[in-house]
Formats: structure tokens, C-alpha cells, sequence
């Protein structure tokens, strides 16, 4: 096929002879272009091949280009011969919800896959999307959404007094009305002003201007997404740069000159292909020089076709005759059209139509002031295009999305921006104002809320009643929706226009029912008998037309998306062979697996290297939070189920924080550096949260303490040495803390000096070995790491990963806060009952601990699992039941964490089990999957329960 | 989104904010003094009113300070922001 540049595929088609672009949704009916814009129902195509494959566009919205493929997406298997048209046949057994009523036996998943390949709109590419695409903010004083006569004006009014103006505009070019029905401005020829405007604009230093980009969505606080194509008309290997650009606009204020568009009239077999909008078809001729067809029938309830029939007549289309639906058109049109040699009807409308797959004849009667056609009055009329309009619908979608309401307007019969919630205002055909000075004119006021159209009035043609005669009249083209459909919907008593979108398909799916909605609503108010204003439209959303996936992503795809944190001594763990995973935003290793191990094996192998003489973690990540001031203690006593007003300098002390929900929310380690001053431990993953909550209870809550905190994780990064030697292999390095036993003892904090920098160090242990925390400014974490390497190579040093530290404190019986506690785990559960009680001031979450649910005796507790069978590890999950209890049943708990103990060599695990402490020593049922496996509930901590190794 | 005035940073898109839910709800205490229902009506009964709605406000990515809003339900016009603290602004017919 060939064509011109500036042609969009549509005009293309149209003048390659293509007229089945598609074949309807439900029915498979062929059908042709009926619009010349994004309103467009039936063209839809899949532009572009492969991984640049774009599904879903309007053939009306692609601009012609070398080389470009597009595949219509709703014919399968191809357009010409379409095996689902027998649908058609069957057409009076698919009403409104017939899919609701029908597919309900035996089961709706069994017709699914076929309906849906019936049903499909285009094909999601199978390869990632190998385009970028960017995103840009900016702000302006004046954002004009149109590039019309409307639009242009205001911005040229805004920049000459001043303002900051971005303009934008869906079409490649500037003009919108004016390109498509040429007109004369003010008395002068159109295109010469529309000249002399665009030039002004792009001189002036004020204005960005914005073409090829469609402002979709219009959000709180006059902020606008406008997505702009820069790539998409360039062929495949002419494409520099990212494809296309998201645009978040903050303005102060919004003009919407978002212009209208035409309703088609509704009648019996109206989507033959040839069958247009009359703005459509004028537009094809006009600025595409594309005839819509060689034999045209005009059929409207308005004046607007015949401002252009001279134009039409110079250009030598053919129009057979204007059918007027008035019985008095006004004067000027009948002169206009006389001028022409056009034959003028009066009072009639089409009523049916004739042709296979292309229109060949359309059948003709006289209707009464409401529509109904009046037997014996039918003639036919040969044509192979028939321009239909029976009113204009201004584009106020970006105006209900902002809140703004809408009235509807008897005069131009339409629903017309009324009251705008937010800084914003409607102009031009947008507001209304169909006549082009009108226009203008609101636009070089910035508005036209207090400006009532003059021109353009119609009375009203929802639909050409033709009860008695066959065929059905297509409201939406795109869900093959009928007045009939509508109808039922109301007998079926849906009331409400969005029960009946959502009952009928109404003006569902990528065009969203531009063409279709107000005519839909104009049958349901004749239906109802009520006025349009209570019938109202449904809600419009974002966006105006579909938006790729591409563009809202930008450029957080991939890595990006959830960019990971590396560790201090990251290189290095890379070169031991770590294998490196996500935990908590953190690229951590798991474990180092040597020489083809598995994962078991490398974890087998580190946790007993460890405990047998030396192991090196880095626990960087591990949240440091300095809390600082004469009421630190106070607060952090009122922060944790711990008492911390007694913590001593030096000493370090367990605590755990609840949610004021009485739920486990974190733990760590609270280091008491000075009596004002604590250095307090989160677990990994959680560090910004809960710096980020201490500071909302100080804010907030208590702001009468005089208390500061900040945030320190990645200020200190901190290498965990473990095992029998750890004390051995810190006293090689140069260092002024006294390492001994009796000097340093577990649960001690020292700072001082390593290698000749500042350190802090804790003598706490989550491995249950000895154990050294040892904290140094992040940009030397690196060094000490190889430092530690290098002096425990006699000790036989072995870098262990998270999964290996997992491992040993599943062993000891420590609790991981989030995999051994849940949404429901409170102090009491996991063996700080004790504590609760001592302790007598308040603090985060004790009274929700006293409430009911916290005081009953069935409570899920935190204990250990054995395995009597021999087995491998229980699965976590795996339910816990009763001996006596038949499976599945009720759950009394389930299994929290559980490994192969390499220290012990028989599975270990821990769980939480209905009043599990009161059940210690009972065999009980572990379920998982339908499989039963015995286990004894027991105390947790496997291994080494007195503790003494890592008191050593 | 919102485009939010940040008493120490000025307008900020709402992306750079979290919301803490209504305001001036007030704490209950000492812990061994206050009723079930009293500490139930604390955590989870909450206004949600048609209208003018007080909520707290954090500038978690800029000064990381709490502040209140003013803000209408219906518009989602910000009627006023004031600092933690503060008694909840009077606004004429409105409320």
C-alpha cells in the first residue's frame, strides 16, 4: 500500500480502498472507519512487529510511515475470511449479559479460553518491550490541553500577558478544527491566521509547545499526565532515542480546549462498513484529500456539513443528497446546498442499510419531530458512503476527572462543563461554543464559564425508531452494543447508566464510548422517561486513551525498578563466590558455595567451621539508630516491652518493640553508650521504618522530650567475627579495647579505636557462639573485612552467609521477628510474659496486650519442634493438629522455621503452636499437603540451651 | 496528587509525603486505667467525614518533619496546614 506523508493509516486505508478494518467483538460483523480521531470504534490495530509490537491503537491516531506494519486485532483468524462471522447468525441468542446468564454451567473457566480468543483486542507482545522511555515534571502558569483555534488562542492571551504557558497537542500538527473543515477566521482565510498564531506562539520565549502529545489524565492539584510520542511516526530504523515521554505537569492553571466530537445517528444496520461520521468523512476529504467514497449521502440533524459542501463540491466529490432530519432546515443551508447541486430532504433519516461488505444502498423514510419513522414513506437511495451526525458531545473528559461537573444543555443538546472544582476552565468547541469566533473568543479570555452557546442549537435525535422494522441499531461499535441491548437493561430494571455500562458493555473497553455513551444515554433517558441531567454520564477516569505500560514504568524497569543496596565489603563477597541475594532491599550472599557444593552443603560447611573455630559475617545492614538526650532513657522505655531506664554505659540489653496493636513489630539490641546517649539495633530490613516511627511518636506524641535521633545504618558498617577463636583473632589487630573475658563480658558495648579508626563494638550473639559486632565507618568496613581474612587464616577463618547465620540461631531457638512471629504474636506469646508483668510504666502497645484477646488462654506460643521420625526437616507452613485429630481440620499453629542442624545432624525447627508452652513434651501432627509427619512440641533452642558457649 | 505545602520546604508533590491518618486523636492513658472499649475506640474508630478532614502529614522525603492538614474530603482543596500540636483550625460554613 502506499501513501502521503501526513497521512494517518486510517486515511490511508481509506485511500488504498480498504474498507473492513475489523470485525466486531461479539457478533464479528465486518466493519469499516467510522471516525477520523481518537473516538475512533473498529480500527483497531496492533502497529509494529515483534518486541516494538504496540497493541490496541487507533488506525485514526497513526501516523503513516515507510515500512509500517499493523494487523487489525480482531479478526482471527484473518480479516477477509473470518470463521467466527457464523456468530451472526446467531445474533438474537446474544443479548445484554448474555455471558453472565449462559456461561454459569458447569463452570464459567471452561468457556473462557474460547471466549476470550473470540473476544481478544490485540496480542501482548511476547518479548519485553526493547524501547525506552522517559519521564520529565514541569510547571507552567497556564496549561492549554488543544492545539486548536480554542487552544492556540488562549495560549497566545496567557503568554502575551506574561504567563508561563506549555501547550499540548495529541495531533502531529497544530490547528484541530482548522486542518480538518478549512474555515474562514474572522473573515480571513483560516490557514493564514492558523499560520500567523503557530508562529507567534513558537517566537514567543513564554511558551513550550508540545506536539504529538495527548494529556490523558487530569489529577488533584491541577497536576496533568501528558504522554508524548517522539518516535512512534519515524520508521523502525529511523528511531533515535526513547520512544516516548511521560509528562507530569503541575500548572496553576488548566485551559481545556479539548474541542467535541460528532454522535453518529443510531439505526438499523448503521455499522455497515461505509457508514461515517460526517466530520469524518469531511476530514478524510478535506485535509487528507482522501474521498470517503464516489457515492456520499449526507444524513444529519445540524447545519455543520453544509458549511463545507462548496468546498466538497471544488474537490469533485460526489454527494448524492443531504438527508435533514428537520422539517425546516434553516435557509442558508437549502442556498448553500443549491449553490452546490446538492438535492436537500427534509424530515427524513436513514433506516437501514444494504451491502455485504461494503455499503451498496441505504433505505430511507420520513420521520415525525420524535424520531419515529412513518410506515410507507420508504425509498432507497444507491450510495457506498453514508455521513451521519446527530449532534456534537464536547470533550469533557479531562474536566470530570478533576471533579468538575457537568450540566446538560438543551440548546445544543449536550452535557456541558458546568462548575469547575479546581483552576481550570473549558474553551471553545469544549465548553460548547461550537461556532469557531465564539471559540476564539473564549479562548482569548482564558474561559468561558459564564458563556452560554448561541449557536449550534438542535433538537434532539438519540435514535430513528423503527419498531416494526428489522435490524438492529448499534449504539457502541466497538462492544457491538444495540438500543436493544439498552432496552432489555432497563426491562431488566438497571436503572443506574453505570449498571447498565457494566450490564450492557456500553461504552466499555480502549475507546471508552466516545462515539457511543451520549447516544446510549439518550435511549435510556427515553427508556426511563427522564431528563438526560438524571439519567447523567458515567464516571470518566484516566486516561483519555490507553497509555503504554511503557511510559508509566519510565525508566524504573528491570534493576531499576528495586534498585538493591550492596554491602561495604560487597567485592569481596562476590569474589569468594557468595551467592547473592535480595533480603530486605540488601544484595546479601545466602552463603559462599566452594568447589560445586549446594546450598545445603555450603551452609553444612560454614555453621560448622563456625562453631567448630571461626566464621566472618557482614551484618551491615543491621539498623543503627542513635538516640540521643536527657530523656533517651525515658523514651525508649516508653518505646519497648524492655525496661531501658535501667540499661548501665557499656551494657547492652534485648528488646522488642510492639505495634500500639500489642503485635511484635521489631527487635534488636540496645547499647547504653552514655546515660543521654543509646545506639539502638533494628533487624535489617526495617532500620528506616522504625527510624521513621521513633520519630513520629517524638513529633507527635511526645514532644515534650528533649530527645534526638538519627538514623545511622549505613553510616558504620559492621563485620560479625563468631566462633571459639572470634576473641583470639580481634586481639592480632591494633586495638584499644581490652578484649579479656572479664573486662569485656557478653552483653557489653566498648567503642575505641581498630586499625587506627574509630570502632564500636558489641559482644552479642545471634549464632550463639562467641560473638564480636564490630562497627567501623562505612568506607573502612572494606578493609577490615580483609583484615579479619587475613589474621584468621590460622584459625581457618570461613565467611558464612545469612542463610548459615539462619541456620545456627534456628538451632539456639532465637526468634527471626516476621518468619517465627506473625500479624497476630504477641509479648506474652513468645516468653516475654515475665517481662509484661515487672514492668510497671506504659510503653507502645501494652494496653492493646491487656485487652481480651491478649489475656485468653488459647494463645499461639513460640516453641521448638523435634522430629521423632527420622525424617528429613518439617516444611515450614506445615500445620500442627492434635494426635487425636483427623486432618486437615481446624489449625492449632504451624511450623515458623526449620533446617537440617549440621551442629546436631537431625532437623530442628520452631513453630507456633496453640498454647504451646503448656504442651511441652506432647506429640502432635505436622500436615502438609495431605501428608501427616509426627513431631514433639518442645522448649526452643536445640543446641547449647544454657548458653555457655556464647558467655564464654 | 496532591500538591502539598510543606511548612518548612513549601509545595511538594504528594509523593514525597506520608499520611499518618486523622489527627488529634488523642491517646488514652495511663494503660492500667483505661477501658476496653476506650482503647478499642482509640485504634481503630477514626471520623472519615464528608468534608473537612484533620490529618497528620510527614515530609518523610524532604525535612522528615510531622505537621497537620486541613484538607476537604470532597475537593481535596488543603484548607490550611499547621504545626503538630496546634488546635484544629475553624473554617466558617464549612465544616
Amino acid at each position: 500500500m502506499q501513501g502521503f506523508v501526513g497521512d494517518t493509516l486510517a486515511s490511508a486505508l481509506l485511500a488504498n480502498g480498504v474498507s473492513v478494518v475489523g470485525r466486531s467483538f461479539k457478533f464479528h460483523r465486518p466493519r469499516g472507519i467510522v471516525a477520523a480521531g481518537l473516538e475512533e470504534p473498529n480500527a483497531i490495530v496492533q502497529v509494529g512487529e515483534g518486541d516494538q509490537a504496540i497493541p490496541n491503537l487507533k488506525a485514526t491516531g497513526v501516523e503513516l510511515y515507510d515500512g509500517l506494519v499493523a494487523k487489525s486485532v480482531s479478526a482471527w483468524p484473518s480479516l477477509r475470511f473470518d470463521l467466527l462471522s457464523l456468530n451472526s447468525l446467531f445474533g438474537r441468542f446474544l443479548p445484554a449479559g448474555f455471558y453472565y446468564k449462559t456461561f454459569k454451567w458447569p463452570d464459567w473457566h471452561l468457556f473462557e479460553p474460547l471466549i476470550r480468543k473470540a473476544a481478544g483486542l490485540g496480542r501482548a507482545p511476547t518479548k519485553p518491550d526493547c524501547d525506552v522511555y522517559d519521564k520529565r515534571s514541569a510547571t507552567c502558569d497556564v496549561c492549554v490541553v488543544g492545539g486548536g483555534p480554542a487552544g492556540l488562542s488562549a495560549a497566545l492571551a496567557a503568554a502575551q500577558a506574561g504567563q508561563k504557558v506549555l501547550i499540548c497537542e495529541t495531533d502531529a500538527s497544530w490547528g484541530g478544527s482548522l486542518l480538518n473543515c478549512p474555515s474562514d477566521v474572522r473573515g480571513k482565510d483560516g490557514l493564514k491566521w492558523l499560520q500567523a498564531i503557530t508562529n507567534d506562539l513558537a517566537q514567543n520565549p513564554n511558551v513550550q509547545m508540545l506536539n504529538r502529545t495527548m494529556a490523558f489524565g487530569f489529577y488533584d492539584h491541577n497536576f496533568l499526565g501528558l504522554l508524548e510520542c517522539l518516535t512512534d511516526h519515524l520508521p523502525p530504523n529511523a528511531r533515535i532515542g526513547p520512544r516516548q515521554r511521560m509528562w507530569k505537569v503541575r500548572a496553576e492553571r488548566v485551559i481545556l480546549a479539548t474541542g467535541a466530537i460528532e454522535r453518529p445517528m443510531v439505526f438499523p444496520n448503521n455499522d455497515r462498513p461505509g457508514v461515517m461520521l460526517a466530520s469524518a468523512g469531511l476530514t478524510y476529504a478535506l485535509r487528507y484529500g482522501v474521498a470517503p467514497g464516489q457515492a456520499i449521502v449526507i444524513a444529519t440533524n445540524n447545519d455543520q456539513a453544509y458549511r463545507q459542501t462548496e468546498a466538497l463540491a471544488k474537490l469533485g466529490v460526489r454527494i448524492v443528497a443531504i438527508l435533514d432530519a428537520r422539517a425546516k432546515p434553516p435557509a442558508w443551508c437549502l442556498k448553500r446546498a443549491e449553490a452546490a447541486g446538492i438535492p436537500v430532504l427534509n424530515g427524513v433519516a436513514p433506516t437501514n442499510t444494504k451491502g455485504r461488505q461494503r455499503l451498496k444502498s441505504i433505505e430511507v423514510h420520513q420521520i415525525d419531530e420524535k424520531g419515529v419513522a412513518l410506515p410507507g414513506t420508504r425509498s432507497v437511495y444507491a450510495c457506498d458512503c453514508l455521513l451521519t451526525s446527530s449532534g456534537w458531545s464536547p470533550v469533557v473528559h479531562l474536566h470530570s476527572q478533576s471533579g468538575g461537573k457537568l450540566r446538560f444543555d438543551e440548546t445544543v443538546q449536550a452535557f456541558l462543563p458546568s462548575k469547575s472544582v479546581q483552576e481550570a476552565s473549558c474553551v471553545g468547541a469544549a465548553a460548547g461554543l461550537f461556532g469557531l469566533d465564539q471559540a476564539i473568543e473564549s479562548g482569548e479570555r482564558l474561559g468561558a464559564s459564564d458563556v452560554a452557546p448561541t449557536s449550534g442549537a438542535i433538537v434532539p435525535l438519540w435514535q430513528i425508531d423503527t419498531s416494526g422494522l428489522r435490524g438492529k441499531a448499534w449504539l457502541d461499535m466497538q462492544n457491538d452494543v444495540t438500543t436493544s441491548d439498552v432496552k432489555l437493561a432497563i426491562r431488566e430494571n438497571f436503572r443506574s447508566v453505570e449498571h447498565v455500562k457494566r450490564y450492557t458493555t456500553l461504552g466499555m473497553a480502549s475507546d471508552q464510548g466516545k462515539t457511543s455513551n451520549v447516544n446510549g444515554i439518550g435511549v435510556m433517558h427515553e427508556a426511563l422517561d427522564v431528563p438526560l441531567q438524571k439519567v447523567g454520564t458515567t464516571k470518566f477516569r484516566p486516561p483519555y486513551d490507553p497509555v503504554t505500560i511503557g511510559a508509566l514504568a519510565g525508566r524504573r524497569i528491570g534493576e531499576n525498578l528495586h534498585a538493591l543496596r550492596e554491602m561495604a565489603a560487597d567485592q569481596q563477597h562476590h569474589a569468594l563466590g557468595g551467592q547473592m541475594e535480595d533480603y530486605g532491599g540488601w544484595l546479601r550472599p545466602a552463603c559462599y558455595p566452594r568447589n560445586g557444593e549446594n546450598e545445603d552443603q555450603a551452609i553444612a560447611r560454614e555453621v560448622l567451621a563456625t562453631r567448630n573455630s571461626l566464621g566472618l559475617f557482614e551484618a551491615s545492614p543491621l539498623g543503627k539508630i542513635e538516640v540521643y538526650g536527657p530523656d533517651a532513657a525515658e523514651f525508649l522505655d516508653r518505646v519497648y516491652v524492655n525496661t531501658m531506664k535501667t540499661l548501665k554505659p557499656g551494657r547492652c540489653r534485648y528488646g522488642i518493640m510492639l505495634s500500639e496493636h500489642g503485635i511484635v513489630h521489631d527487635d534488636g539490641v540496645l547499647a547504653c553508650m552514655a546515660d543521654d546517649h543509646f545506639l539502638v539495633g533494628t533487624t535489617s530490613g526495617h532500620a528506616a521504618t522504625i527510624a521513621d516511627e521513633l520519630q513520629e511518636w517524638l513529633q507527635c506524641e511526645w514532644p515534650d522530650l528533649d530527645v534526638v535521633t538519627e538514623d545511622v545504618t549505613t553510616g558504620w558498617s559492621v563485620m560479625n567475627v563468631n566462633g571459639p577463636q572470634a576473641r583470639a583473632v580481634l586481639e592480632k589487630l591494633d586495638t584499644d579495647i581490652d578484649l579479656s573475658a572479664d573486662a569485656f563480658p557478653f552483653m557489653n558495648f566498648r567503642a575505641g579505636s581498630i586499625e587506627g579508626v574509630p570502632c564500636r563494638i558489641q559482644r552479642v550473639s545471634f549464632s550463639g557462639e562467641l560473638s564480636y559486632e564490630v562497627s567501623v565507618p562505612w568506607a573502612f568496613g572494606s578493609s577490615l573485612f580483609d583484615r579479619l581474612i587475613d589474621a584468621g587464616r590460622e584459625f581457618d577463618i570461613t565467611p558464612f552467609g545469612i542463610e548459615s547465620l539462619m541456620a545456627m540461631r534456628i538451632e539456639k531457638g532465637f526468634l527471626h521477628v516476621g518468619s517465627d512471629t506473625d500479624g497476630m504474636t504477641m509479648p506474652q506469646d513468645i516468653g516475654f510474659g515475665r517481662i509484661l508483668e515487672k514492668k510497671t510504666a506504659d510503653f507502645i502497645g501494652r494496653r492493646s496486650t491487656m485487652q481480651p484477646e491478649g489475656t485468653k488462654r488459647e494463645r499461639r506460643h513460640f516453641v521448638g519442634l523435634e522430629v521423632a521420625d527420622g525424617g528429613p526437616p518439617l516444611p515450614i507452613g506445615a500445620h500442627i493438629k492434635g494426635l487425636q485429630d483427623k486432618p486437615p481440620g481446624r489449625s492449632q499453629g504451624f511450623v515458623t522455621s526449620s533446617v537440617q542442624s549440621p551442629t546436631l545432624g537431625r532437623p530442628v525447627a520452631l513453630g507456633l503452636v496453640d498454647r504451646g508452652r503448656d504442651r511441652i513434651g506432647e506429640e502432635v501432627q505436622v500436615w502438609d499437603l495431605g501428608r501427616t509427619r509426627k513431631a514433639r512440641v518442645s522448649k526452643p533452642g536445640a543446641f547449647d540451651p544454657q548458653g555457655a558457649r556464647q558467655d564464654g | 496528587m496532591l500538591n502539598i505545602e510543606c511548612p518548612w520546604c513549601g509545595p511538594c508533590p504528594e509523593a514525597e509525603f506520608r499520611c499518618g491518618g486523622e489527627s488529634h486523636v488523642v491517646r488514652p492513658g495511663p494503660h492500667d486505667s483505661v477501658s476496653d472499649e476506650e482503647w478499642a475506640n482509640y485504634l481503630y474508630f477514626r471520623d472519615n467525614s464528608m468534608g473537612i478532614e484533620h490529618e497528620r502529614w510527614c515530609h518523610t522525603r524532604g525535612c522528615k518533619q510531622w505537621f497537620n492538614i486541613a484538607r476537604c474530603t470532597v475537593t481535596h482543596k488543603i484548607m490550611s496546614t499547621y504545626p503538630m500540636g496546634e488546635p484544629k483550625p475553624l473554617f466558617e460554613g464549612l465544616d
